[in-house]
């Protein structure tokens, strides 16, 4: 479904993606883990097509298609969603409006009829209450006001009503409260199946207690520096990320 | 000044003064000489006026136009654009054509007991000591060469009345169209007065015939009795070869609220002035506008309230966005007076660019000479959020429809703000509609 091969991107001047390699398979759930400031976002904002990274090495195909040949919305219309780590705040635009607009804008491109407000406010009021949210947040600006809590919650919402085929949550259990933390990775796993993919971004073992992987990953400085199956994780939590920076330092040192 | 731009207006005040008949009143001819008089003393405005230095009006104030005869415009044409101009079916519709009302294109539904609505002309004709009072009541034309100027060409407009303790329900719209083929000025005077403890709603539409050329002078006196309530619409959408000036003059009793919700899209050059005089106590006015300045067109709006009395309040959402080489201007007044202790007086003004090209030059003005009083400004300019536009982008909104929704957005707490329900989804239809977007 998605692979990534020798990724290289930057900002500006700096050099953030440093040749990364990624396979994920339909029907497979990765989480990709790593120390702060490692690339983690970086990598999964050049995924969805964020504008502020050149990407100078590397491509990226998805499901055969040249993913960087796409533009930010052709991207999403074909099946690809960011769970932001830090969404956005856009007053004045209501979540209901925001939402049913997205998933129009989806069967637009698609050329497929669009959605009904009778189907609409169903399926809305659906997902709201399998993730435990207030009927008042659907009248308020999209993420305007909320708690973190609210916001990550709202982004696992979208991801419900679009129903991606492949999901990158970034962080999305950074800031939930144990409650939250359940009700989002249920969110996440009715998503599982074998026809989509799923990419977790966590700081966090605890999350994969929830949503369990298929494959971990490590990400430090750019790179991928380790794979291998959920146990991997359980020993990072054990030794923590400086065994990495070790590993990793001994990486670069390497390459050069 | 410079004498020559004012002496076409001479001529053809000669001329309208000559076409009058025996039965125009005497005071109103008085009334519309003096005016004449003043024009021709404070002749047409320049850059150096402070209240016009950001404004030069004069190129478009010296071309002639003449005073719009009676249109040779097939009626079909005439009938598309009344069309495009009514909101809903159940408004009392007043048509006003080059500044006549327009009988046939006109429609009152069932009036309640009392209430007057009628053409200025008619007034004047059949009894016009329902006016005489109204006319230039609440301001002099002694400061403004455009309002002497409507003044001095006094002929027809809108005469609304709404006696004491009576809800109007439907609301009355105007419909201002110009429809000629050679540059015309009209100056349509509209005379409002709701009384003690009544409600009414007004809508101004402002249009023309596609391609025209005009002058559309145009003044608006409301009078509010005791504890009356009046929400004021205007839609202006000339053509965009028009030059579009207009002043609304409120006169506030005590207990009385106001709002006004101004939008300006049309016009080549435009200029608004809204004034409000909170002239008794716990009067209150809400002024909301929103202009939308695109490709060269210039938008100029001024309001200026006076808390003249204790206990006032004021509330004010001024909001431009503006794109290609267009050019808004916002100048809020409010003023203080002495008397006025327990003013409540909040005013905002913000801008949203579109592009790098375009130009906002806002003054919020304060002037206060009570000491317990809370007054607030604020004043933004700003661009999109291009995060924003990400956002809504990663989630399949196209990039034009995600800069319209946040236009909309931005736009949106003026919107909000209208409770006649055609109004706002005629907004709603301009700002998303018309971009591929469902209304709200
Ligand atoms: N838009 C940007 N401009 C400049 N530097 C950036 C930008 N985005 C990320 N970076 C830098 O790139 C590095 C990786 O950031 P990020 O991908 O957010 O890491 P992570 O998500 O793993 O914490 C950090 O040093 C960060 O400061
Ligand atoms: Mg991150």
């Amino acid at each position: 479904m998605l692979e990534i091969k020798n990724l290289h991107a930057k900002s500006e001047d700096k050099d953030i993606l440093r040749g990364i390699n990624l396979q994920v398979n339909v029907g497979e759930v990765h989480a990709i883990m790593g120390p702060n400031g490692s690339g983690k976002s970086t990598l999964a904002h050049v995924l969805a097509g964020r504008e502020d990274y050149e990407v100078t090495q590397g491509e990226i195909l998805y499901n055969g298609q040249n993913l960087l040949e796409m533009n930010i919305e052709q991207r999403a219309a074909a099946g690809l969603f960011l769970a932001y780590q830090y969404p956005i705040e856009i007053p004045g635009v209501s979540n209901k409006y925001f939402l049913k607009a997205a998933m129009n804008a989806v069967r637009k491109q698609h050329g497929q009829p669009l959605i009904d407000t009778t189907s609409f406010l169903k399926l809305l009021k659906e997902n709201m209450q399998l993730l435990g949210m207030d009927k008042s947040m659907m009248e308020r600006s999209v993420n305007e006001g909320f708690s973190g809590g609210e916001k990550k919650r709202n982004e696992i919402l979208q991801m419900a009503m679009l129903q991606p085929k492949l999901a990158v949550l970034d962080e999305t259990d950074s800031g939930l409260d144990i409650d939250a933390l359940r009700i989002v990775a249920d969110g996440v796993n009715t998503l599982r199946g074998p026809d989509r993919a799923i990419i977790v971004v966590t700081h966090y073992q605890r999350l994969l207690d929830y949503i369990v992987p298929d494959q971990v990953h490590v990400l430090a400085e750019g790179r991928i520096v380790r794979s291998g199956d959920r146990t991997l994780a359980l020993e990072l939590e054990d030794k923590g990320y400086g065994f990495l920076e070790t590993h990793s330092a001994a990486a670069s040192a390497a390459a050069v | 000044m410079i004498a020559t731009e004012t002496d076409a207006y001479q001529d053809a005040y000669q001329r309208l003064n000559d076409a009058r008949g025996d039965t125009f009143p005497v005071w109103l001819r008085e009334l519309s000489e003096r005016a004449l008089n003043q024009f021709t003393t404070l002749g047409i405005p320049t850059t150096r006026d402070e209240d016009w230095r950001f404004t030069n009006i004069a190129p478009f104030a010296a071309r002639t136009y003449k005073i719009a005869e009676s249109a040779e415009i097939p009626a079909s044409r005439i009938e598309s654009l009344v069309n495009d101009a009514i909101l809903d079916e159940q408004f009392h519709r007043l048509v006003f054509i080059n500044g006549r009302y327009a009988a046939q294109w006109s429609y009152l539904h069932e009036l309640p007991n009392g209430v007057i609505a009628e053409s200025v002309a008619q007034s004047i004709l059949t009894h016009p000591q329902s006016i005489e009072s109204r006319v230039g009541q609440h301001f002099d034309c002694e400061n403004s060469a455009f309002i002497a100027l409507n003044t001095a060409f006094v002929e027809d407009g809108a005469n609304i009345v709404v006696p004491d303790d009576m809800i109007v329900d439907r609301p009355f719209h105007l419909i201002f169209l110009s429809v000629t083929d050679e540059p015309a000025v009209s100056h349509p005077r509209n005379l409002i007065s709701i009384g003690k403890n009544s409600r009414a709603t007004l809508i101004e539409s402002f249009r023309g015939l596609e391609g025209a050329s005009y002058f559309t002078n145009a003044v608006t006196e409301v009078e509010l009795h005791e504890s009356a309530h009046f929400d004021h619409h205007k839609l202006q959408h000339e053509q965009l070869n028009a030059l579009h000036l207009a002043t609304t003059q409120v006169d506030q009793q005590a207990g009385s609220h106001f709002s006004s919700h101004y939008f300006s899209f049309g016009g080549d050059l435009s200029r608004n002035e809204l004034n409000c005089m909170l002239n008794g106590e716990r009067a209150q006015c809400t002024l909301n506008g929103l202009y939308m300045p695109v490709g060269d067109q210039h938008m100029d709006c001024r309001t200026r309230i006076d808390h003249a009395r204790a206990h006032c309040k004021s509330f004010e959402i001024y909001k431009g966005i503006l794109d290609g080489r267009s050019k808004g201007v916002f100048n809020g007044k409010i003023y203080v007076h002495q008397d006025a202790q327990k003013t409540d007086a909040k005013q905002s003004n913000q801008a949203l660019l579109l592009s790098d090209d375009a130009i906002v030059d806002t003054k919020p003005q304060l002037e206060i000479y009570a000491d317990d009083v809370r007054c607030t400004h604020g004043a933004t300019v700003g661009e999109l959020d291009e995060q924003a536009i990400y956002y809504l982008r990663s989630r399949g909104i196209p990039a034009d429809q995600a800069r319209t929704m946040l236009i909309f957005a931005f736009a949106n707490d003026v919107v909000r703000g209208v409770e006649v329900l055609a109004v706002r989804q005629h907004l709603e239809t301009i700002l998303l509609a018309e971009h591929g977007l469902d209304n709200v």
